[in-house]
Formats: C-alpha cells, structure tokens, sequence
C-alpha cells in the first residue's frame, strides 16, 4: 500500500463531522417510533392472516378425519356400495381411477404440447398471449358449465351418460392447467442450455425433446400431479355428465356406461336415509382429502428435486 | 515498455524479468508470435470478414470490420465492455440470428463459403464451429452423456464410447471423470464443468472453436488449465477466444485483434482497431489507442 492510498484510508470525509450525535442514547428518534409500530401493526396482519388460512386446513382437515375415521376399514375399501344396506366405496375408488387416468391420458400430452408451444416456439409472441388468455379464461371456468358443455357434446349426441364424458369434462378442467405449469416450468430451463443446445449443430426440435424436456420434466410432472389432485376431486360437471350409474355395481366401462366415482359417492350417499349414510360419505371425503394431500406433497417434492437437477 | 507487458507475456519468451516477483504460473510454451516475424507464411484464412457490421434494431454494435482468421492459430479479441467482442465472436457461427433485430451487413466467408448466404444452413454452420461460453452450461445429464448427446443426434453412433473418451481427453478431463461418467454433470467443479463443455464441443469434431471468455467464471488454478488447454487444442482446430483479460490474450494467442468504441455516424460502435500478431500487439502497437489499452491507461 502506498504513502497516499494509507492517507485516504485515515481521512474521514469532512461533511460527516455535522452529524455526529455520539452524545444522544441510542433510541429510535424522529419519526422512527412510528414507522417501527406501523411496521409492527403490518407484521402482525400479515401473520394472523396467514394463521387464519393454516386454521382453516386444520379445522377442514380434523373435521374430516374425526368424522370420518371411524368409517374407515379393509371392508370399506374393498367391497362396492350396498346403497342403503351400507358397503364401502371399492367401486367409487376404481371408477375415479378410471375417470381420472383416461382424463390425464387427454390432458397431459395436450397440455405439454400446449406448454412447449407458449414456451419454446412461440415465446412472447402475440399467438402467445392469446393463448394464455385463453387457457386462464378456460381455468377460471365454474367446472358447472365446463358439465354443460360436455353434456351437450357428449351426453345428448349419445343419449346417455358415461365415464368417458366424464373423464373429457375432467381433462378440460386439466387441460390449462397442465399447460401453464408446462410453460412456467419450461420457461425455468436456463437459456444457456438451449443456447449450448444450439451451438452443438443439432436441430432446435432435437434440442427441446433431448435437453429442455427432460430438464424440465420434473416440473411438468409436479403440474401433472396437482391436476390430477384437482380433477379427482372434481364434482359438478360429473353431476351432469356422469352421475346416472348403478351405485351398487363395478361398472367400469367408461364408454358403455355412467362409472362411480368418489365425489359422486360422497354426493349422493349423504343424502340417502339410512343412519350410516352420514358416516360412509364421511369416510370418502377422508378418503379422497388423504389421496389429494398426499399428491400436493409427492408433487412439492418432485419439484424440489427436479430444481436440484436443473441446478436451480 | 513496463512491468505490465512483461506480466502480460506470462514471462514467458525472451522478455527480461523486470524485478515482478514470481507467481504461481502454469508453465506454457511460448506462443510462437514470431512466427510471422520469422518470415514463415500464415497458415490458410479460414475466415474471411469482409466489411461485416453488426446492428440490434437501430443500434450499431459493430462496425464495418476486416480480417481473416487462420487455420490452427489462437485468435484472441480483446478490448473493453461493451465493445463487440462478443458479437462479434456470435456472428462467426450465426449464435447472434436468434436475437431480436439482429442485422449482419457485410460478407463472412467460411473456408470460402458465403456463412450468411441464404441456402446456408445454421445449424450445420454450428456443426462445424462449435462455441463454448462464458458460464460453463452443462446439461443436467451424466458426463458421459453430456459429451454424447450430439454426436448421437448428429448419427455419429459407431465407437460412441470412444469419442466420448477420446474427447474428454482432449479437454484433459478423462483422468478425473474416468471413474463416474454416470454421475450428474452438476456436481463437477466449476472448472470442470467448462472443460467439460469443451469436450462436448470437441466431440462432434468441428473446424473451429469459439470460446467467449472461457475462464472468467473460473478460479486462478482452473484458468491456467483452460490456457493450457486452448494452446493444446489449436494443433487440431482453430481457435478464436474473446477475452477481457489481455494477460490471458498474451498468454495463448498467435494473433490479437483488439477492438474499441469508436463513433461512427455521431454514436459510438465496437470497432476493430489493431489487429496483428500477439507479441507486436502488446509490445510494439502501430496505433495509440491500442498501446493506451494494453499499458492500462484505459479500460
């Protein structure tokens, strides 16, 4: 270090010298005490409004698990519905699994598509914002009306009601779904794989199916999953396009027939007059909040993963 | 003649040590700036820039610039930020056509052919002029196939195993990975990580390497084996490296070019100013503001 650099390390800036208070404690001064209670009053709202939202999962959650515990058995998972003589939900469980894999099969290669369209082809482009448009205006649809529109496509062109028009209503509550989290994912990749991608001489869509897919397929899948979630939940449109089946029987053709579902079973077994009536639809909804609980959970960490792998 | 020039020749050659303590330095050999100065010819053009200038939208980045680029040398191209040396580089492989508003004027011709002729194809102009980048940009895959995605999707699948060692070797990478080619790229070191890149560039056995700033991401140590990896490298392929480090210039190029910001048309664009052999570039600058940059005096 030399003689001047060691001159101006020791000098202090003269305009500092005003305002030196070194006499004074240190105490908030000025208008500090109110800015700090304001902050404080800020603070404080934010938490009670975030301990107002965990109460109410606890509440839903305990409820639910209260009342419907003592359902739960071997029995209640394993045999169909008797209808009023009591049984389990053996068939509701399958129909939904039937419903909700045929309507993820529609959705999911739809909504990747869709995602590597906004996100790889056509990024910020005006078909682009159009698009999201779209698919946001299609989320925010009330799932009722996504029933009536499957009812009139479906149901009246066939005269009857089936899992397979259940399972289209399903995947179009999917469908924007998948697509934005595709996008939101695939827009996460670096850009500097794609560029090295590219530096490599290998063909943009060779690029996207090799790097950026597999980078992002984590994601994708973390999205796939919190669809599903949603969807096996679903009941309004099932009301209209699926809600005529044989309560009592595995009819597990989607194209010949209504098939049972969960939500359906919930639905329609609270109401029947029979004093265990109230504890089987208990039971579902236990069922059916386990399996989407445990679905947010797989899909949070999937995520949390597929960022590890991406280096993020 | 200061201290800094010797410092930039990495002390290496025939230039007296000027009293500059010893630091740790990677050994290289020499890079063989008097070969012209011998009277030896230079190796055949590969590039020939004819007047290429670059604009973004209305902004000029580039101004009308001309050089040919030799086969087998290290072309180094310094200057400050900002100065186009990095779209430049770009514009050597066509990396720069997907950016919004870009405008290349001028004539590139690669080994004779038109690089920006309309039946040129990019992606096979990236095939033979590989690029590697500032921050090392793995994929999220094994090393192994990391090296190995182009040339399987480029058909080269015969001997698969072997170019991928032999290309790991090339980038003096093979004796670390060796032993866990199946393990994710991510957990290398930063500087291996971009020998990694290079093996992967290597392996699709192109013409030319670009390399933008290769090691300023990088630690002391993993710089110098990136050095001497650029020197080595240039028996095979040609190399032109962009670098804001002129001590790293002067340690692995035969040629430099340096560009400045220079006004043109009332604004200021990236202009080549010098451009000639390593050693006379930063000991004996035909132009002022060449012998202002490399003696420190700006930039």
């Amino acid at each position: 270090m030399s003689a001047r650099a060691a001159s101006l390390a020791g000098r202090r800036p003269r305009g500092d010298q005003g305002r030196r208070t070194t006499g004074t404690p240190l105490r908030p001064a000025g208008n500090l005490r109110r800015r700090a209670a304001i902050s404080r009053a800020a603070e404080l709202a934010m938490a009670s409004a975030a301990a107002l939202a965990v109460a109410l999962l606890v509440d839903v959650v305990a409820t639910v698990v209260a009342n419907g515990a003592p359902a739960i058995s071997l029995a209640f998972l394993t045999q169909p519905s008797r209808g009023l003589a009591g049984g389990g939900i053996a068939n509701a469980l399958v129909g939904s699994a039937v419903m909700v894999a045929l309507a993820a099969a529609i959705a999911i290669p739809l909504g990747v598509l869709i995602g590597l369209l906004l996100s790889e082809v056509a990024p910020g482009s005006r078909l682009a914002s159009a698009l999201e448009l779209v698919l946001d205006m299609l989320q925010g649809l009330p799932t009722v009306l996504v029933g009536v529109f499957v009812f009139g496509l479906i149901v009246t062109a066939e005269h009857k009601e089936t899992g397979l028009a259940g399972a289209v209503a399903l995947s179009i509550i999917m469908l924007p779904l998948i697509a934005r989290s595709s996008q939101q994912v695939l827009a996460l990749v670096p850009g500097t794989l794609r560029e090295a991608a590219d530096a490599l001489g290998v063909d943009r869509w060779r690029a996207v199916l090799g790097v950026t897919l597999p980078a992002a397929a984590g994601g994708i899948a973390t999205g796939a999953l919190l669809a599903i979630a949603r969807a096996a939940g679903e009941t309004a449109p099932l009301l209209l396009v699926d809600g005529l089946y044989d309560p009592a029987a595995f009819q597990l053709d989607p194209i010949a027939h209504g098939v049972p579902s969960v939500p359906m079973f919930i639905y329609t077994t609270y109401d029947l007059p029979a004093p265990s009536a109230l504890s089987l639809a208990w039971g579902a909804a236990l069922v059916l909040l386990s399996g989407v609980l445990v679905a947010n959970i797989g899909a949070r960490i999937l995520l949390a993963r597929s960022r590890r792998r991406m280096g993020l | 003649m200061t201290a800094s020039v010797n410092d930039a020749m990495g002390g290496a050659g025939d230039l007296p040590a000027l009293g500059v303590a010893p630091r740790h330095r990677l050994r290289l050999e020499p890079a063989e700036p008097d070969r012209e100065a011998r009277g030896e010819p230079l190796p055949p053009a590969v590039f020939e820039i004819r007047d290429m200038a670059v604009h973004y939208g209305s902004a000029q980045a580039l101004a009308e610039t001309t050089l040919d680029i030799h086969a087998n040398t290290v072309t180094a191209v310094i200057g400050p930020s900002g100065c186009g040396k990095s779209t430049f580089l770009r514009s050597l492989n066509r990396m720069n056509d997907s950016i919004p508003g870009f405008r290349l004027s001028g004539q590139v011709l690669y080994r004779g052919h038109d690089l920006y002729a309309p039946a040129t194809s990019r992606v096979e102009v990236r095939r033979r002029i590989g690029m590697v980048f500032q921050k090392p940009n793995p994929f999220p895959k094994s090393i192994y196939d990391n090296v190995a995605w182009a040339p399987r999707n480029l058909g080269m699948r015969t001997g698969l195993d072997d170019r991928v060692r032999h290309a790991l070797e090339q980038a003096a990478l093979w004796d670390e990975v060796k032993d866990r080619l199946r393990e994710s790229a991510l957990r290398l070191s930063g500087g291996q990580q971009q020998r990694l890149c290079i093996a992967r560039a290597i392996a699709i056995e192109p013409d030319v390497l670009l390399l933008d700033e290769p090691a300023s991401a990088l630690d002391p140590l993993a710089t110098a084996s990136i050095e001497q990896l650029i020197r080595a490298l240039r028996h095979r392929f040609t190399i032109v490296v962009v670098t804001h480090n002129m001590q790293q210039a002067a340690r692995v190029a035969d040629r430099t070019a340096f560009f400045g910001l220079e006004a043109v048309d009332g604004r200021r664009a990236g202009t080549l100013i010098e451009y000639a052999p390593t050693r006379t570039l930063f000991t004996n600058p035909a132009d002022p503001r060449t012998r202002d940059y490399v003696s420190g005096r700006f930039g």
